[in-house]
Parts: C-alpha cells; structure tokens; sequence
C-alpha cells in the first residue's frame, strides 16, 4: 500500500463525492482548520467537484500565517546577530516583518539555514560551539514533539549555545474562539488530521456541548478530505452532535501518550497573539521556566521589540474564515506570492497562496 | 677550537614547490604556473586545431549561409560531483541543450573556470574529463577557454561559464513564441531526477536514494524529432524553476493557454516519494536532461515515435495541449477531474512545514 495511489483514486473519490451529492438535502457551511488540508483541497480541486450546497471555509491552521508580526521581528533582530546561526523551516524564510525577511537578513550576510527538522539544528550547535544556534520553532501541536525532542536532546548534550525561539499554537483554543465569535457560519469542523495524531481527540467532547456543532477528524489525501466531508454531512443531516474519525490510519482517541507527556514536560501553555486575530489566551506554548536556558527570548536581547501589522492585509478575517482571499481587494494586486503584504500570501499552507497559486 | 656546524658545501638555493597537488593563487596570476596548468589541465584533454594554435580566440573556418545560435551558462552546482553526473557535464549538456532547443546543430563551444585556491587537482582534471566526455558524446568541440583564481572561500571549489554556438537548420524557425492552439505538448521523459538526486548528494533528504541526476546532451534526440517532422514549434529544456516555470514561459511567450493533463506525467516514484516527504512539487524541481516540445498535433505521433526510438526520449510521452484560451495560463486537469492553475516558480523553492 502506497497511500499516495490508493487515497488519491479518482474512481473512490468520485464514489464518495457521489454519496455526499445523494446525502445533502440543505446548505452547510463546513471549516477545516489545517494549512494542509486548505492546499489540497485548492490543489487537487476538491471545492469544484463538491455539490455547491456545501461551502467549505478555511479557518486559521497555518503556523506560518498566524506567527505574530513582533516575533517575526524578534526573529530578524536574533539572525542578524554575528555569531547566530538562525535555523528555520523553509516556510518562515519569506514571511515579512517589519520591512525585511530572513531572506534579507541572509543577504545581508546573516547565517540563516533551513533545516527539516530541529534536531538538524542540535547537530549544528555540537558541531559549532563557538556559535549560538537558534531554533525557530512554529508550529501547531505537530511539530511540538520534535521541537521539544530537540531542547532535551540539548540538555543530555550538555549544550550551552542552542536555544528555541518559541511560537507554538494549540488548535483547540483557535476552534473556540473561532466557534464563539457573534459572527461565526461554521456549522461542522473538520479536524486537523495530523494535530490529532499527536493529541487524539479527547479534547473536543466538552465542544460539541457548547458549542453544539460536529466534529470529523480528517485526513489530507483527497479521499480522506472528501471522507471526512461525508461523513460530517452525514452528522449534520441527521442533526447528530458527535465527533467521528475519518483518518482512522493514523488517529486514535487517546493519540500519542509519550509525545504528549513529552510535550508538556517541556511547554506550558501560556496566552498567544495570532497574526491577524489578537490575543487568544492559553492557545499556546512556552517554555517552562526550568527551560530557560534553552529560551532564545530570554538569551538575546529583544525584549522591547513591539510591532504592529499592515492596515491592508485583511489575512485575519480570512484565517477567520469570515472573507475569502478573492473580498480582499488587495489579492492580486498589492498582494501576490512575490509581494506578501500578509502571512496567508506567503506560507504555501495561507489560504491566500492556494487561492492565488491553483485558483486564480 | 670547536667543532664547526657550517657546512660551506651544501645545497642553498629554495626553489619553489610546483604545486602539482592543489591549485594555488599563482596559476591564476597568468605567468608560467598558468600556462604548465593550461597546458596539463586543458589544453591536453580538450585538445583540438584552435587550440593548438593558441591564441586568443579561436578562428573557425566557415562557408556558411546561415543562421547562427548562440547562448550562454553558468554553472555553480554544490556539490560539484553527484549521482549521475558532475558540474563539467553539467556545464557542456547545459550549453549544448541551449543551442539545440532552436533547432540548431551545436557546434564549439568555450569554457571560463573560476577556481578557488585550494581546489585539488584531481578534481579539476576528474571534471575535465568529463566535460571531454560529454562534449564528444554531443559532437562539439571546445575551442577556448579561461582560467582565474580565487580566494579561498569565494568560489565553492570551481565556477564553470560556457558559451556555445550552432548553425540553425535551414528554414528553421523554432522559438518559444511559436506555439499553436492545437499543438500536441510532448515532454522527453520524468520530471524532478536531477533537483532529488543533486538534494541527495547534499546529504539533506535524511534518507538513502538511488536516483541519478539526468544531465545528458539531447542534440542528438532533437535531430531525430526534426527528422520526423518539419512541424515541430517549440522546443525548450526544462531546468531551474521545473516544467512548470518553462510551459509559463512558453505560455506567455506564445500568447496561448496550455492544458496538461495530471495522469500522464512521468514521475519517477523515488522523486515522487522524496517530493512527498519533503513538501516539494515535481513540476518545479529541476532537470538537466529533459526537454518539452509543442508539435503540431497531425505529427504528434511520429515525433513520439522517433523520441522513443531514440537515446534520452525513451520516456516520451504526450502530456497535454495548447490551447487559445485563457492565454498566458497553465492549466492542469487533475486526476480527479477538476482543474487548476499551475503557476511559475514565485522565488526559492522552499519545503512546506507540515
């Protein structure tokens, strides 16, 4: 089993999009919260194949987009110190602060490095002792393993010069938020398929008790989206309030105990500003303070760095799930991939890039 | 009277090392050490009539009534040996590829080394030798050249500038701008093997791949196709920036649409797993072997014929078709059916997170 082939049949995709076609009676208005989701739904086209009673928006799932404006320049402030090496996903690159991007800082000779993973990081902080190597660590709840992983593999190393500079979202707060506003439409979620591989999904009963609506953990292979649709559909039209697993491959209700125990001996969770939103308290991840040594915030000095986003950008209502990228009316014009006045134009995970990118 | 530890007869003269082993700042300087470097590194491997005559340019004989192509390189591959190829060959097949994709008969080619002062010699002449590999392998010859060194540090081991210069065929006008609503969209082979296998040399998949880069020279495959047909539009190669940047390219060039079809692109399945884990999409990884090519559609299948008959187009394959509309777009039939754009490269090509 390849996976890629068989959840990437047309023939069993056409079948289930078939089923939701016969099951739809009424409009729904469906959200799916991960970046990953969003790009492959836009990529293989799966909104133009679904019946149009279903309306798919896309909610705040990329870690990318939702990093606040200040850290991003706390981030530029650290790579342009001599002796940083400042290692990065590759998404973070092209992400505007204010007026530059680590793509400049690079240029400008600063030693900036995409790594794959974080404990390519460590490796270069053993190999490099006279320097201090800086994680950039984003993320949802995904990639909190190997991020933690990688601050008490340090600390077995005995390493003084690597430290974390931490951005880290948890999913369930946004949900809340998002479910709670005066303006919400969303009457069925999705679940962020590999955020639950890490956490299950034993958070969300208490959600479908107060904020009533379905939940379906999905996948991103197109049959496990359009699966996931159904089976939401399927919830929605039989007026259920329950939350079910269409990515049952990878995800189970208690998800992984000894990531999660790792976890949160190394985070606490702590409140979080989101690009484009605001302040949503105890949706994220710091560091615990027996972990300071490994706080890039608290090693370098940028603690009066306060910034504010472009008046344009409307990326927040849109990781709201309240506009899509076409409202706004700089898309395409001020706003392109080569010209990011937003984090949702520049991470391949921002609704606006997949709109821009396979929708135009 | 003490015992003297003079010794009056012995040798006193400290004549220079020849530095045989590595390259030093002298053989760039343009003195002895850089011509005994010429004459040792290139002059005997490339060796041919301009050269020999050695002098500042090369003078070719010509009776010609024809259009010339011309074009130019530069190579700056890290690392400078990978799986299937090297940066010399990578230097002639990119230069010789050029030329052919006007439909013209690549000719001479020159070659500018920048080195870096510490670079082994052995590694100079293993890419060297390549270079006369590929070059004998595509039938051209390279008649001039230029030799500089650099500091450490300031060159990545070896820079590599080539110029070529072919005769166009007669009545021959094949030009990106030339594509025809109608015209069949054939591509020589799989897309994504040379970017993969240059990631892998680099040590940064993480994992063990057994891909080759496909760096070939494909004059040889392009006079077969124009043997075929005298109906063939476009021809282009591929490489940074992927398939995907080039039919854009074209796209827009043209003033036409192309719609390609998902479910005959050729990937290979390592290229397609490694792209899987990484977060990249085989339309924008690079090749260095592989050609596409718009054809008027009554000659579709002989040209596709002739590719597969013939070294380097064994691979080819129909892949989609230009259209009037919408113009200067790239369009992709998915798999499932549904359509979408397939837009150029924005900047770097970068790994999505999760």
């Amino acid at each position: 089993m390849k996976y890629v082939t068989e959840y990437r049949d047309a023939a069993l995709v056409k079948n289930v999009i078939e089923e939701i076609r016969r099951t739809v009676t009424r409009p729904w208005t469906l959200m799916e919260i991960c970046g990953g989701q969003t790009h492959a739904i836009v990529r293989h086209g799966i909104d133009q194949l679904l019946p149009p009673e279903i309306e798919l928006v896309h909610g705040p799932g990329c870690p990318v987009c939702v990093t606040p404006l200040e850290l991003i320049d706390k981030a530029l402030a650290i790579a342009s110190q001599p002796n940083v090496i400042f290692c990065s996903y590759g998404d973070m690159l092209r992400v505007p602060g204010s007026g530059r991007d680590l793509f400049s800082v690079k240029a400008q000779g600063g030693d900036v490095r995409v790594v794959y993973s974080p404990l390519d990081a460590v490796a270069l902080a053993e190999k490099n002792p006279d320097k201090q190597v800086v994680f950039f660590a984003i993320g949802f709840e995904t990639t909190a393993p190997p991020n933690v992983m990688s601050v008490l593999q340090a600390q077995r190393l005995g390493l003084k010069n690597y430290s974390v500079l931490v951005s880290h979202v948890r999913v369930p707060p946004a949900m809340k938020a998002i479910l709670g506003s005066p303006h919400n439409r969303v009457q069925g979620f999705l679940l962020a398929g590999h955020v639950n591989a890490v956490m299950g999904y034993h958070e969300y009963p208490p959600f479908l008790e107060e904020f009533q609506i379905p939940m379906v953990v999905t996948g991103f292979e197109p049959l496990d989206i359009v699966q996931g649709i159904l089976m939401t559909v399927q919830l929605l039209e039989a007026g259920k309030i329950e939350i079910g697993n269409a990515y049952s491959r990878a995800v189970t209700f208690e998800g992984l105990k000894p990531a999660q125990d790792t976890i949160h001996k190394v985070f606490m969770e702590c409140d979080r500003t989101w690009r484009g939103i605001g302040e949503i308290p105890m949706s994220g991840w710091c560091l615990r303070p027996e972990f300071d040594e490994f706080n890039a915030e608290k090693r370098f000095n940028v603690g009066d760095i306060h910034t504010k986003e472009s008046p344009l950008c409307i990326a927040g209502q849109i990781l709201q799930g309240l506009k899509k990228p076409h409202d706004c009316p700089a898309f395409g014009k001020e706003c392109t991939t080569e010209n990011p006045l937003g984090a949702t134009m520049v991470s391949s995970e921002g609704a606006c890039a997949a709109y821009y990118k396979y929708g135009r | 009277m003490s015992e003297s530890t003079i010794n009056i007869e012995g040798a006193v003269c400290a004549p220079p090392l020849t530095h045989n082993e590595q390259i030093v700042m002298g053989h760039g300087a343009g003195g002895r050490m850089s011509h005994q470097l010429i004459q040792k590194a290139f002059m005997s491997a490339f060796d041919n009539p301009a050269l020999r005559a050695g002098d500042d340019a090369a003078r070719i004989e010509s009776n010609l009534h024809a259009n010339l192509a011309i074009s130019t390189d530069a190579h700056v591959v890290f690392p400078l040996f990978f799986p299937g190829g090297d940066i010399g060959k990578l230097a002639v097949c990119g230069t010789v590829n050029d030329v052919a994709m006007l439909g013209a008969k690549p000719l001479y080619l020159t070659a500018g080394f920048i080195l870096e002062e510490g670079l082994s010699m052995e590694t100079l002449k293993q890419v060297v030798a390549s270079m006369k590999s590929a070059a004998d392998e595509a039938g051209v010859q390279i008649v001039a050249g230029d030799t500089k060194v650099v500091q450490k540090g300031k060159a990545d081991g070896l820079y590599i500038t080539t110029a070529g210069v072919g005769v166009v065929r007669e009545g021959v006008t094949i030009s990106g701008a030339n594509a025809k609503a109608g015209d069949a969209v054939i591509l020589s082979g799989s897309i994504g093997d040379h970017g993969i296998a240059v990631l892998a040399a680099r040590g940064e998949l993480g994992f063990q791949s057994s891909l080759q880069s496909d760096v070939a020279p494909l004059n040889h495959l392009i006079d077969a196709m124009m043997n075929a047909s005298s109906n063939v539009h476009v021809l282009r190669d591929p490489t940074r920036g992927g398939l995907a940047t080039t039919l854009n390219e074209i796209a827009a060039q043209s003033n036409v649409g192309i719609l390609l079809n998902e479910e005959t692109l050729p990937v290979h399945p390592e290229v397609a797993a490694a792209c899987e884990m990484l977060g990249f999409d085989p339309l924008y990884v690079a090749n260095e072997g592989k050609l596409v090519t718009m054809v008027a559609r009554e000659d579709a299948e002989k040209v596709l014929s002739a590719m597969r008959a013939t070294k380097y187009g064994e691979g080819a394959v129909i892949i989609g078709e230009v259209t009037a509309e919408p113009r200067g777009r790239v369009l992709l039939k998915t798999a499932l059916g549904s359509t979408r754009i397939v837009d150029m490269l924005a900047g770097e090509m970068l790994p999505r997170i999760c």
